[in-house]
């Protein structure tokens, strides 16, 4: 609703409670904020010694904390495997295909800088090994830690240069040092990877990116840094190094209620979960919480993404790939913002911001198409498929980016096609741009025969926007959807005032209404003559 | 000769005018919420619909009340008793200054043709529109209310054929407004109360 529309008296009580919530909550608040652990790490013996690799650390963090490396096991954060109950399927970056750079395997000391572990650098990962959990990764509080780009996990022990040829040093991480300030995570242990996904700075999701590590109140009314200032976690809840939340199985509705202490499953990624499935409570608070049971809260009150002036890729064409400029050299092409729009190593892209999403009716059911699934390789093959329907009461309408590209198949297997990208033997991509070996390479690591014989298909992915939640007076307007050609027009199987009706009933109707009309006028104008004869 | 006679009562023209307006404000908001033109935008008019919908409702049952306990229902009683000599009187008659075939009393202060389309409009237009539209505004209601098997796009459709009867009704009612014995005689009786009838 907007502000605009509020009496003035209302508008006056309304200040006047926030300032009472502010004036009791504030303390609390700030209470949170300034919470200090019972322990000052850089008094422990165990961290005061110079640590030369990050396992060492893990190993110094491992003697106090015994059961932390057995948690991290168990979580999706260290797998990269995930079990979708609902599908059936196997999901996790292991095991997925999407329309960035396409697949893990073959190329992990890339993707796994990533990783919350070190060293996992091929196949022959040691997943139950405690000592490789990367502790750091999340409970570093000095911003000193990064993983080396190209590390497999690691930081760089050495001084070393990125990004490639750039002439630039990134100096190794005192370690010694993070050690002794550890602490729980904050947005920019969470933001090194899931803001920088596909690669970079919001290329996946739209909705996560650097700016959400100090949004203002307009891009994030929750995690403004003057205002809320929520962590990850107050909405992820932990427990057990178990965070809640989850893009594979999001919820779609949430019948819950409120979660209090006491209840068994405190998950609180869901906003009904502090809200309430009818959370409105101010004026057309009836109408609204009707629609609360039809769509999603983020539908209306995530109007677009990527706000907060950081763009998001929407269109990734791997067909392109491989063009070499005059001097028979790889060459990059950049916008007047920045942004590359041509990599020879990764083909054409088109950057977004302040986007749209699409709408699509969601019961929290995504089916993957993943290394074994045939694909109709003569229209768009979907990454995932977004299930839910108007019938379904669980189905909310919701929004998603959806990204878009071009990518390898392989002809005759009629699959999506996983390249070896990355690495410094002669079949990788991006060394020397041969297709050809880089399919046979990458599906080989996932036991697939190529075939020889590939094309590109275009594919879509789509993604749950949840994050970049607006303050309420910026959220959708109602005419946005309730419109003829707005942004429901997709959306099937329910009546949407302002867009639908029977356009055969409309166009008799008022034309009858004008043909009364017009006989009237014709009655009343022949009175006028016949008086005016006489 | 002429003599005046009080044919509407205070009430009654309150009725009348306040009705006209708010039946007028709610085919104005209601063909924008129906995504016909825009005026005030969708949300005001949804809420100021939904508002002119309440007061019209209280203003109904205040009407069928009056209605009950002054007898003037009976006015609406159909009858086909010079029927025909109105649709002529329309038809031909009017335009030649033939004499009015009906005569205006206080107990029959509606022509024949007049009672038929009060009762469609009392018993068809008004009962469609107000049944469909409140369901309409408790959509969210309904399954808690056993009604899960309705369907909104039926519903809606049904009260915007109910609209568009109205605003049919409306434009032929208005210009009927003016086929008094002079063009502006009834619009004067439904402001002060009394006709002028020739005797």
């Amino acid at each position: 609703m907007k502000a605009s529309r509020y009496a003035p008296a209302r508008l006056i009580l309304h200040c006047l409670l926030y300032a009472l919530l502010l004036g009791i909550m504030g303390p609390l608040w700030a209470a949170a904020e300034g919470q200090k652990s019972t322990a000052d790490h850089s008094k422990f013996k165990e961290l005061q010694q110079p640590f030369a690799t990050g396992p060492e650390v893990t190993k110094a963090c491992l003697g106090c904390h015994t059961e932390a490396a057995k948690q991290l096991h168990k979580t999706t954060h260290w797998t990269w495997a995930f079990r979708n109950e609902l599908t059936g399927q196997t999901l996790g970056k292991r095991n997925v295909i999407n329309n960035f750079c396409i697949a893990t395997a073959s190329n992990w000391p890339r993707c796994t800088s990533c990783h919350i572990g070190y060293g996992w650098k091929d196949d022959s990962f040691d997943l139950t090994s405690e000592t490789h959990v990367d502790c750091l990764a999340c409970h570093d509080t000095t911003g000193g830690y990064k993983k080396f780009p190209t590390g497999a996990g690691h930081p760089n022990y050495e001084p070393q240069e990125w990004p490639p040829k750039s002439g630039k040093m990134r100096q190794p991480p005192d370690l010694q040092k993070i050690a002794q300030a550890v602490g729980s995570p904050g947005r920019d242990n969470c933001g090194a990877c899931h803001f920088y996904g596909g690669g970079g700075d919001g290329v996946k999701h739209g909705h996560l990116d650097s700016s959400m590590a100090k949004p203002n109140k307009d891009l994030d009314v929750h995690m403004d840094k003057d205002g809320l200032n929520f962590s990850c976690q107050t909405c992820h809840t932990t427990g057990s190094h178990e965070v809640a939340g989850s893009r594979y199985a999001p919820k779609a509705s949430d019948d819950r209620g409120v979660v209090v202490p006491g209840q068994a499953d405190q998950n609180r990624a869901t906003c009904e979960s502090c809200h309430s499935p009818q959370p409105h409570k101010a004026e057309a608070a009836d109408r609204l919480n009707q629609h609360s049971k039809r769509l999603a809260c983020v539908t209306c009150h995530v109007p677009e993404y990527a706000r907060g002036g950081v763009k998001t890729k929407t269109w990734w064409d791997w067909s392109t790939a491989g063009k070499k400029n005059a001097e028979g050299k790889p060459f990059k092409i950049k916008d007047a913002d920045g942004y590359d729009t041509y990599d020879t190593q990764k083909g054409d892209f088109v950057w977004e911001e302040n986007v749209v999403p699409e709408y699509r009716w969601f019961d929290g059911e995504i089916q993957y198409t993943l290394i074994d699934d045939v694909i109709d390789p003569n229209g768009v093959v979907p990454i995932n498929r977004i299930k839910g329907s108007a019938d379904d009461p669980k189905s909310r309408i919701w929004p998603f980016k959806v990204m878009r590209g071009k990518q390898p198949y392989d002809k005759q297997h009629k699959i999506l096609a996983t390249p070896h990208l990355f690495g410094k033997d002669d079949d990788a991509y991006w060394k020397n741009f041969d297709w050809n070996n880089a399919l046979k390479a990458g599906l080989a690591s996932r036991d697939k025969t190529f075939s020889g014989e590939f094309g590109f298909v275009e594919t879509e992915y789509s993604w749950p926007i949840t994050h970049m939640v607006a303050p309420k007076e910026k959220a959708l307007d109602c005419a946005e959807c309730h419109s003829k050609s707005g942004r429901m027009a997709g959306i099937e199987g329910v009546y949407i005032p302002g867009r639908d009706g029977l356009p055969w009933l409309d166009k008799i109707a008022w034309t009858l209404a004008l043909l009364t009309l017009l006989a009237v006028l014709i009655h009343g104008a022949i009175r006028i003559f016949m008086s005016k004869r006489g | 000769m002429s003599q005046r006679i009080y044919i509407f009562k205070r009430f009654e023209r309150f009725w009348h005018w306040s009705q006209a307006a708010l039946i007028l404000f709610m085919l104005v908001t209601g063909f924008e919420v129906h995504g016909s033109y825009s005026l005030f935008g969708f949300a005001a008019a949804a809420e100021y619909h939904t508002t002119a919908a309440w007061a019209l409702i209280t203003l109904w049952i205040f009407a069928i009340f009056w209605h009950f306990t002054t007898g003037e229902w009976r006015q609406y009683i159909p009858t086909l008793d010079k029927a025909l000599d109105m649709l002529r009187y329309y038809l031909s008659g009017i335009f030649t200054h033939a004499p009015h075939p009906f005569r205006q009393t206080q107990l029959r202060k509606h022509n024949p043709l007049q009672r038929l389309a009060y009762l469609l409009v009392k018993l068809i237009i008004n009962p469609l529109l107000w049944i469909s539209g409140l369901l309409y505004m408790f959509y969210g209601s309904w399954n808690d209310w056993g009604l899960g098997w309705l369907s909104l796009s039926w519903v809606a459709v049904l009260h915007t054929l109910g609209a568009f009867m109205m605003l049919i009704f409306l434009i032929a009612h208005v210009y009927l407004g003016t086929t008094g014995h002079t063009p502006g005689a009834h619009l004067k009786a439904m402001i002060t109360g009394w006709e002028e009838v020739e005797d």
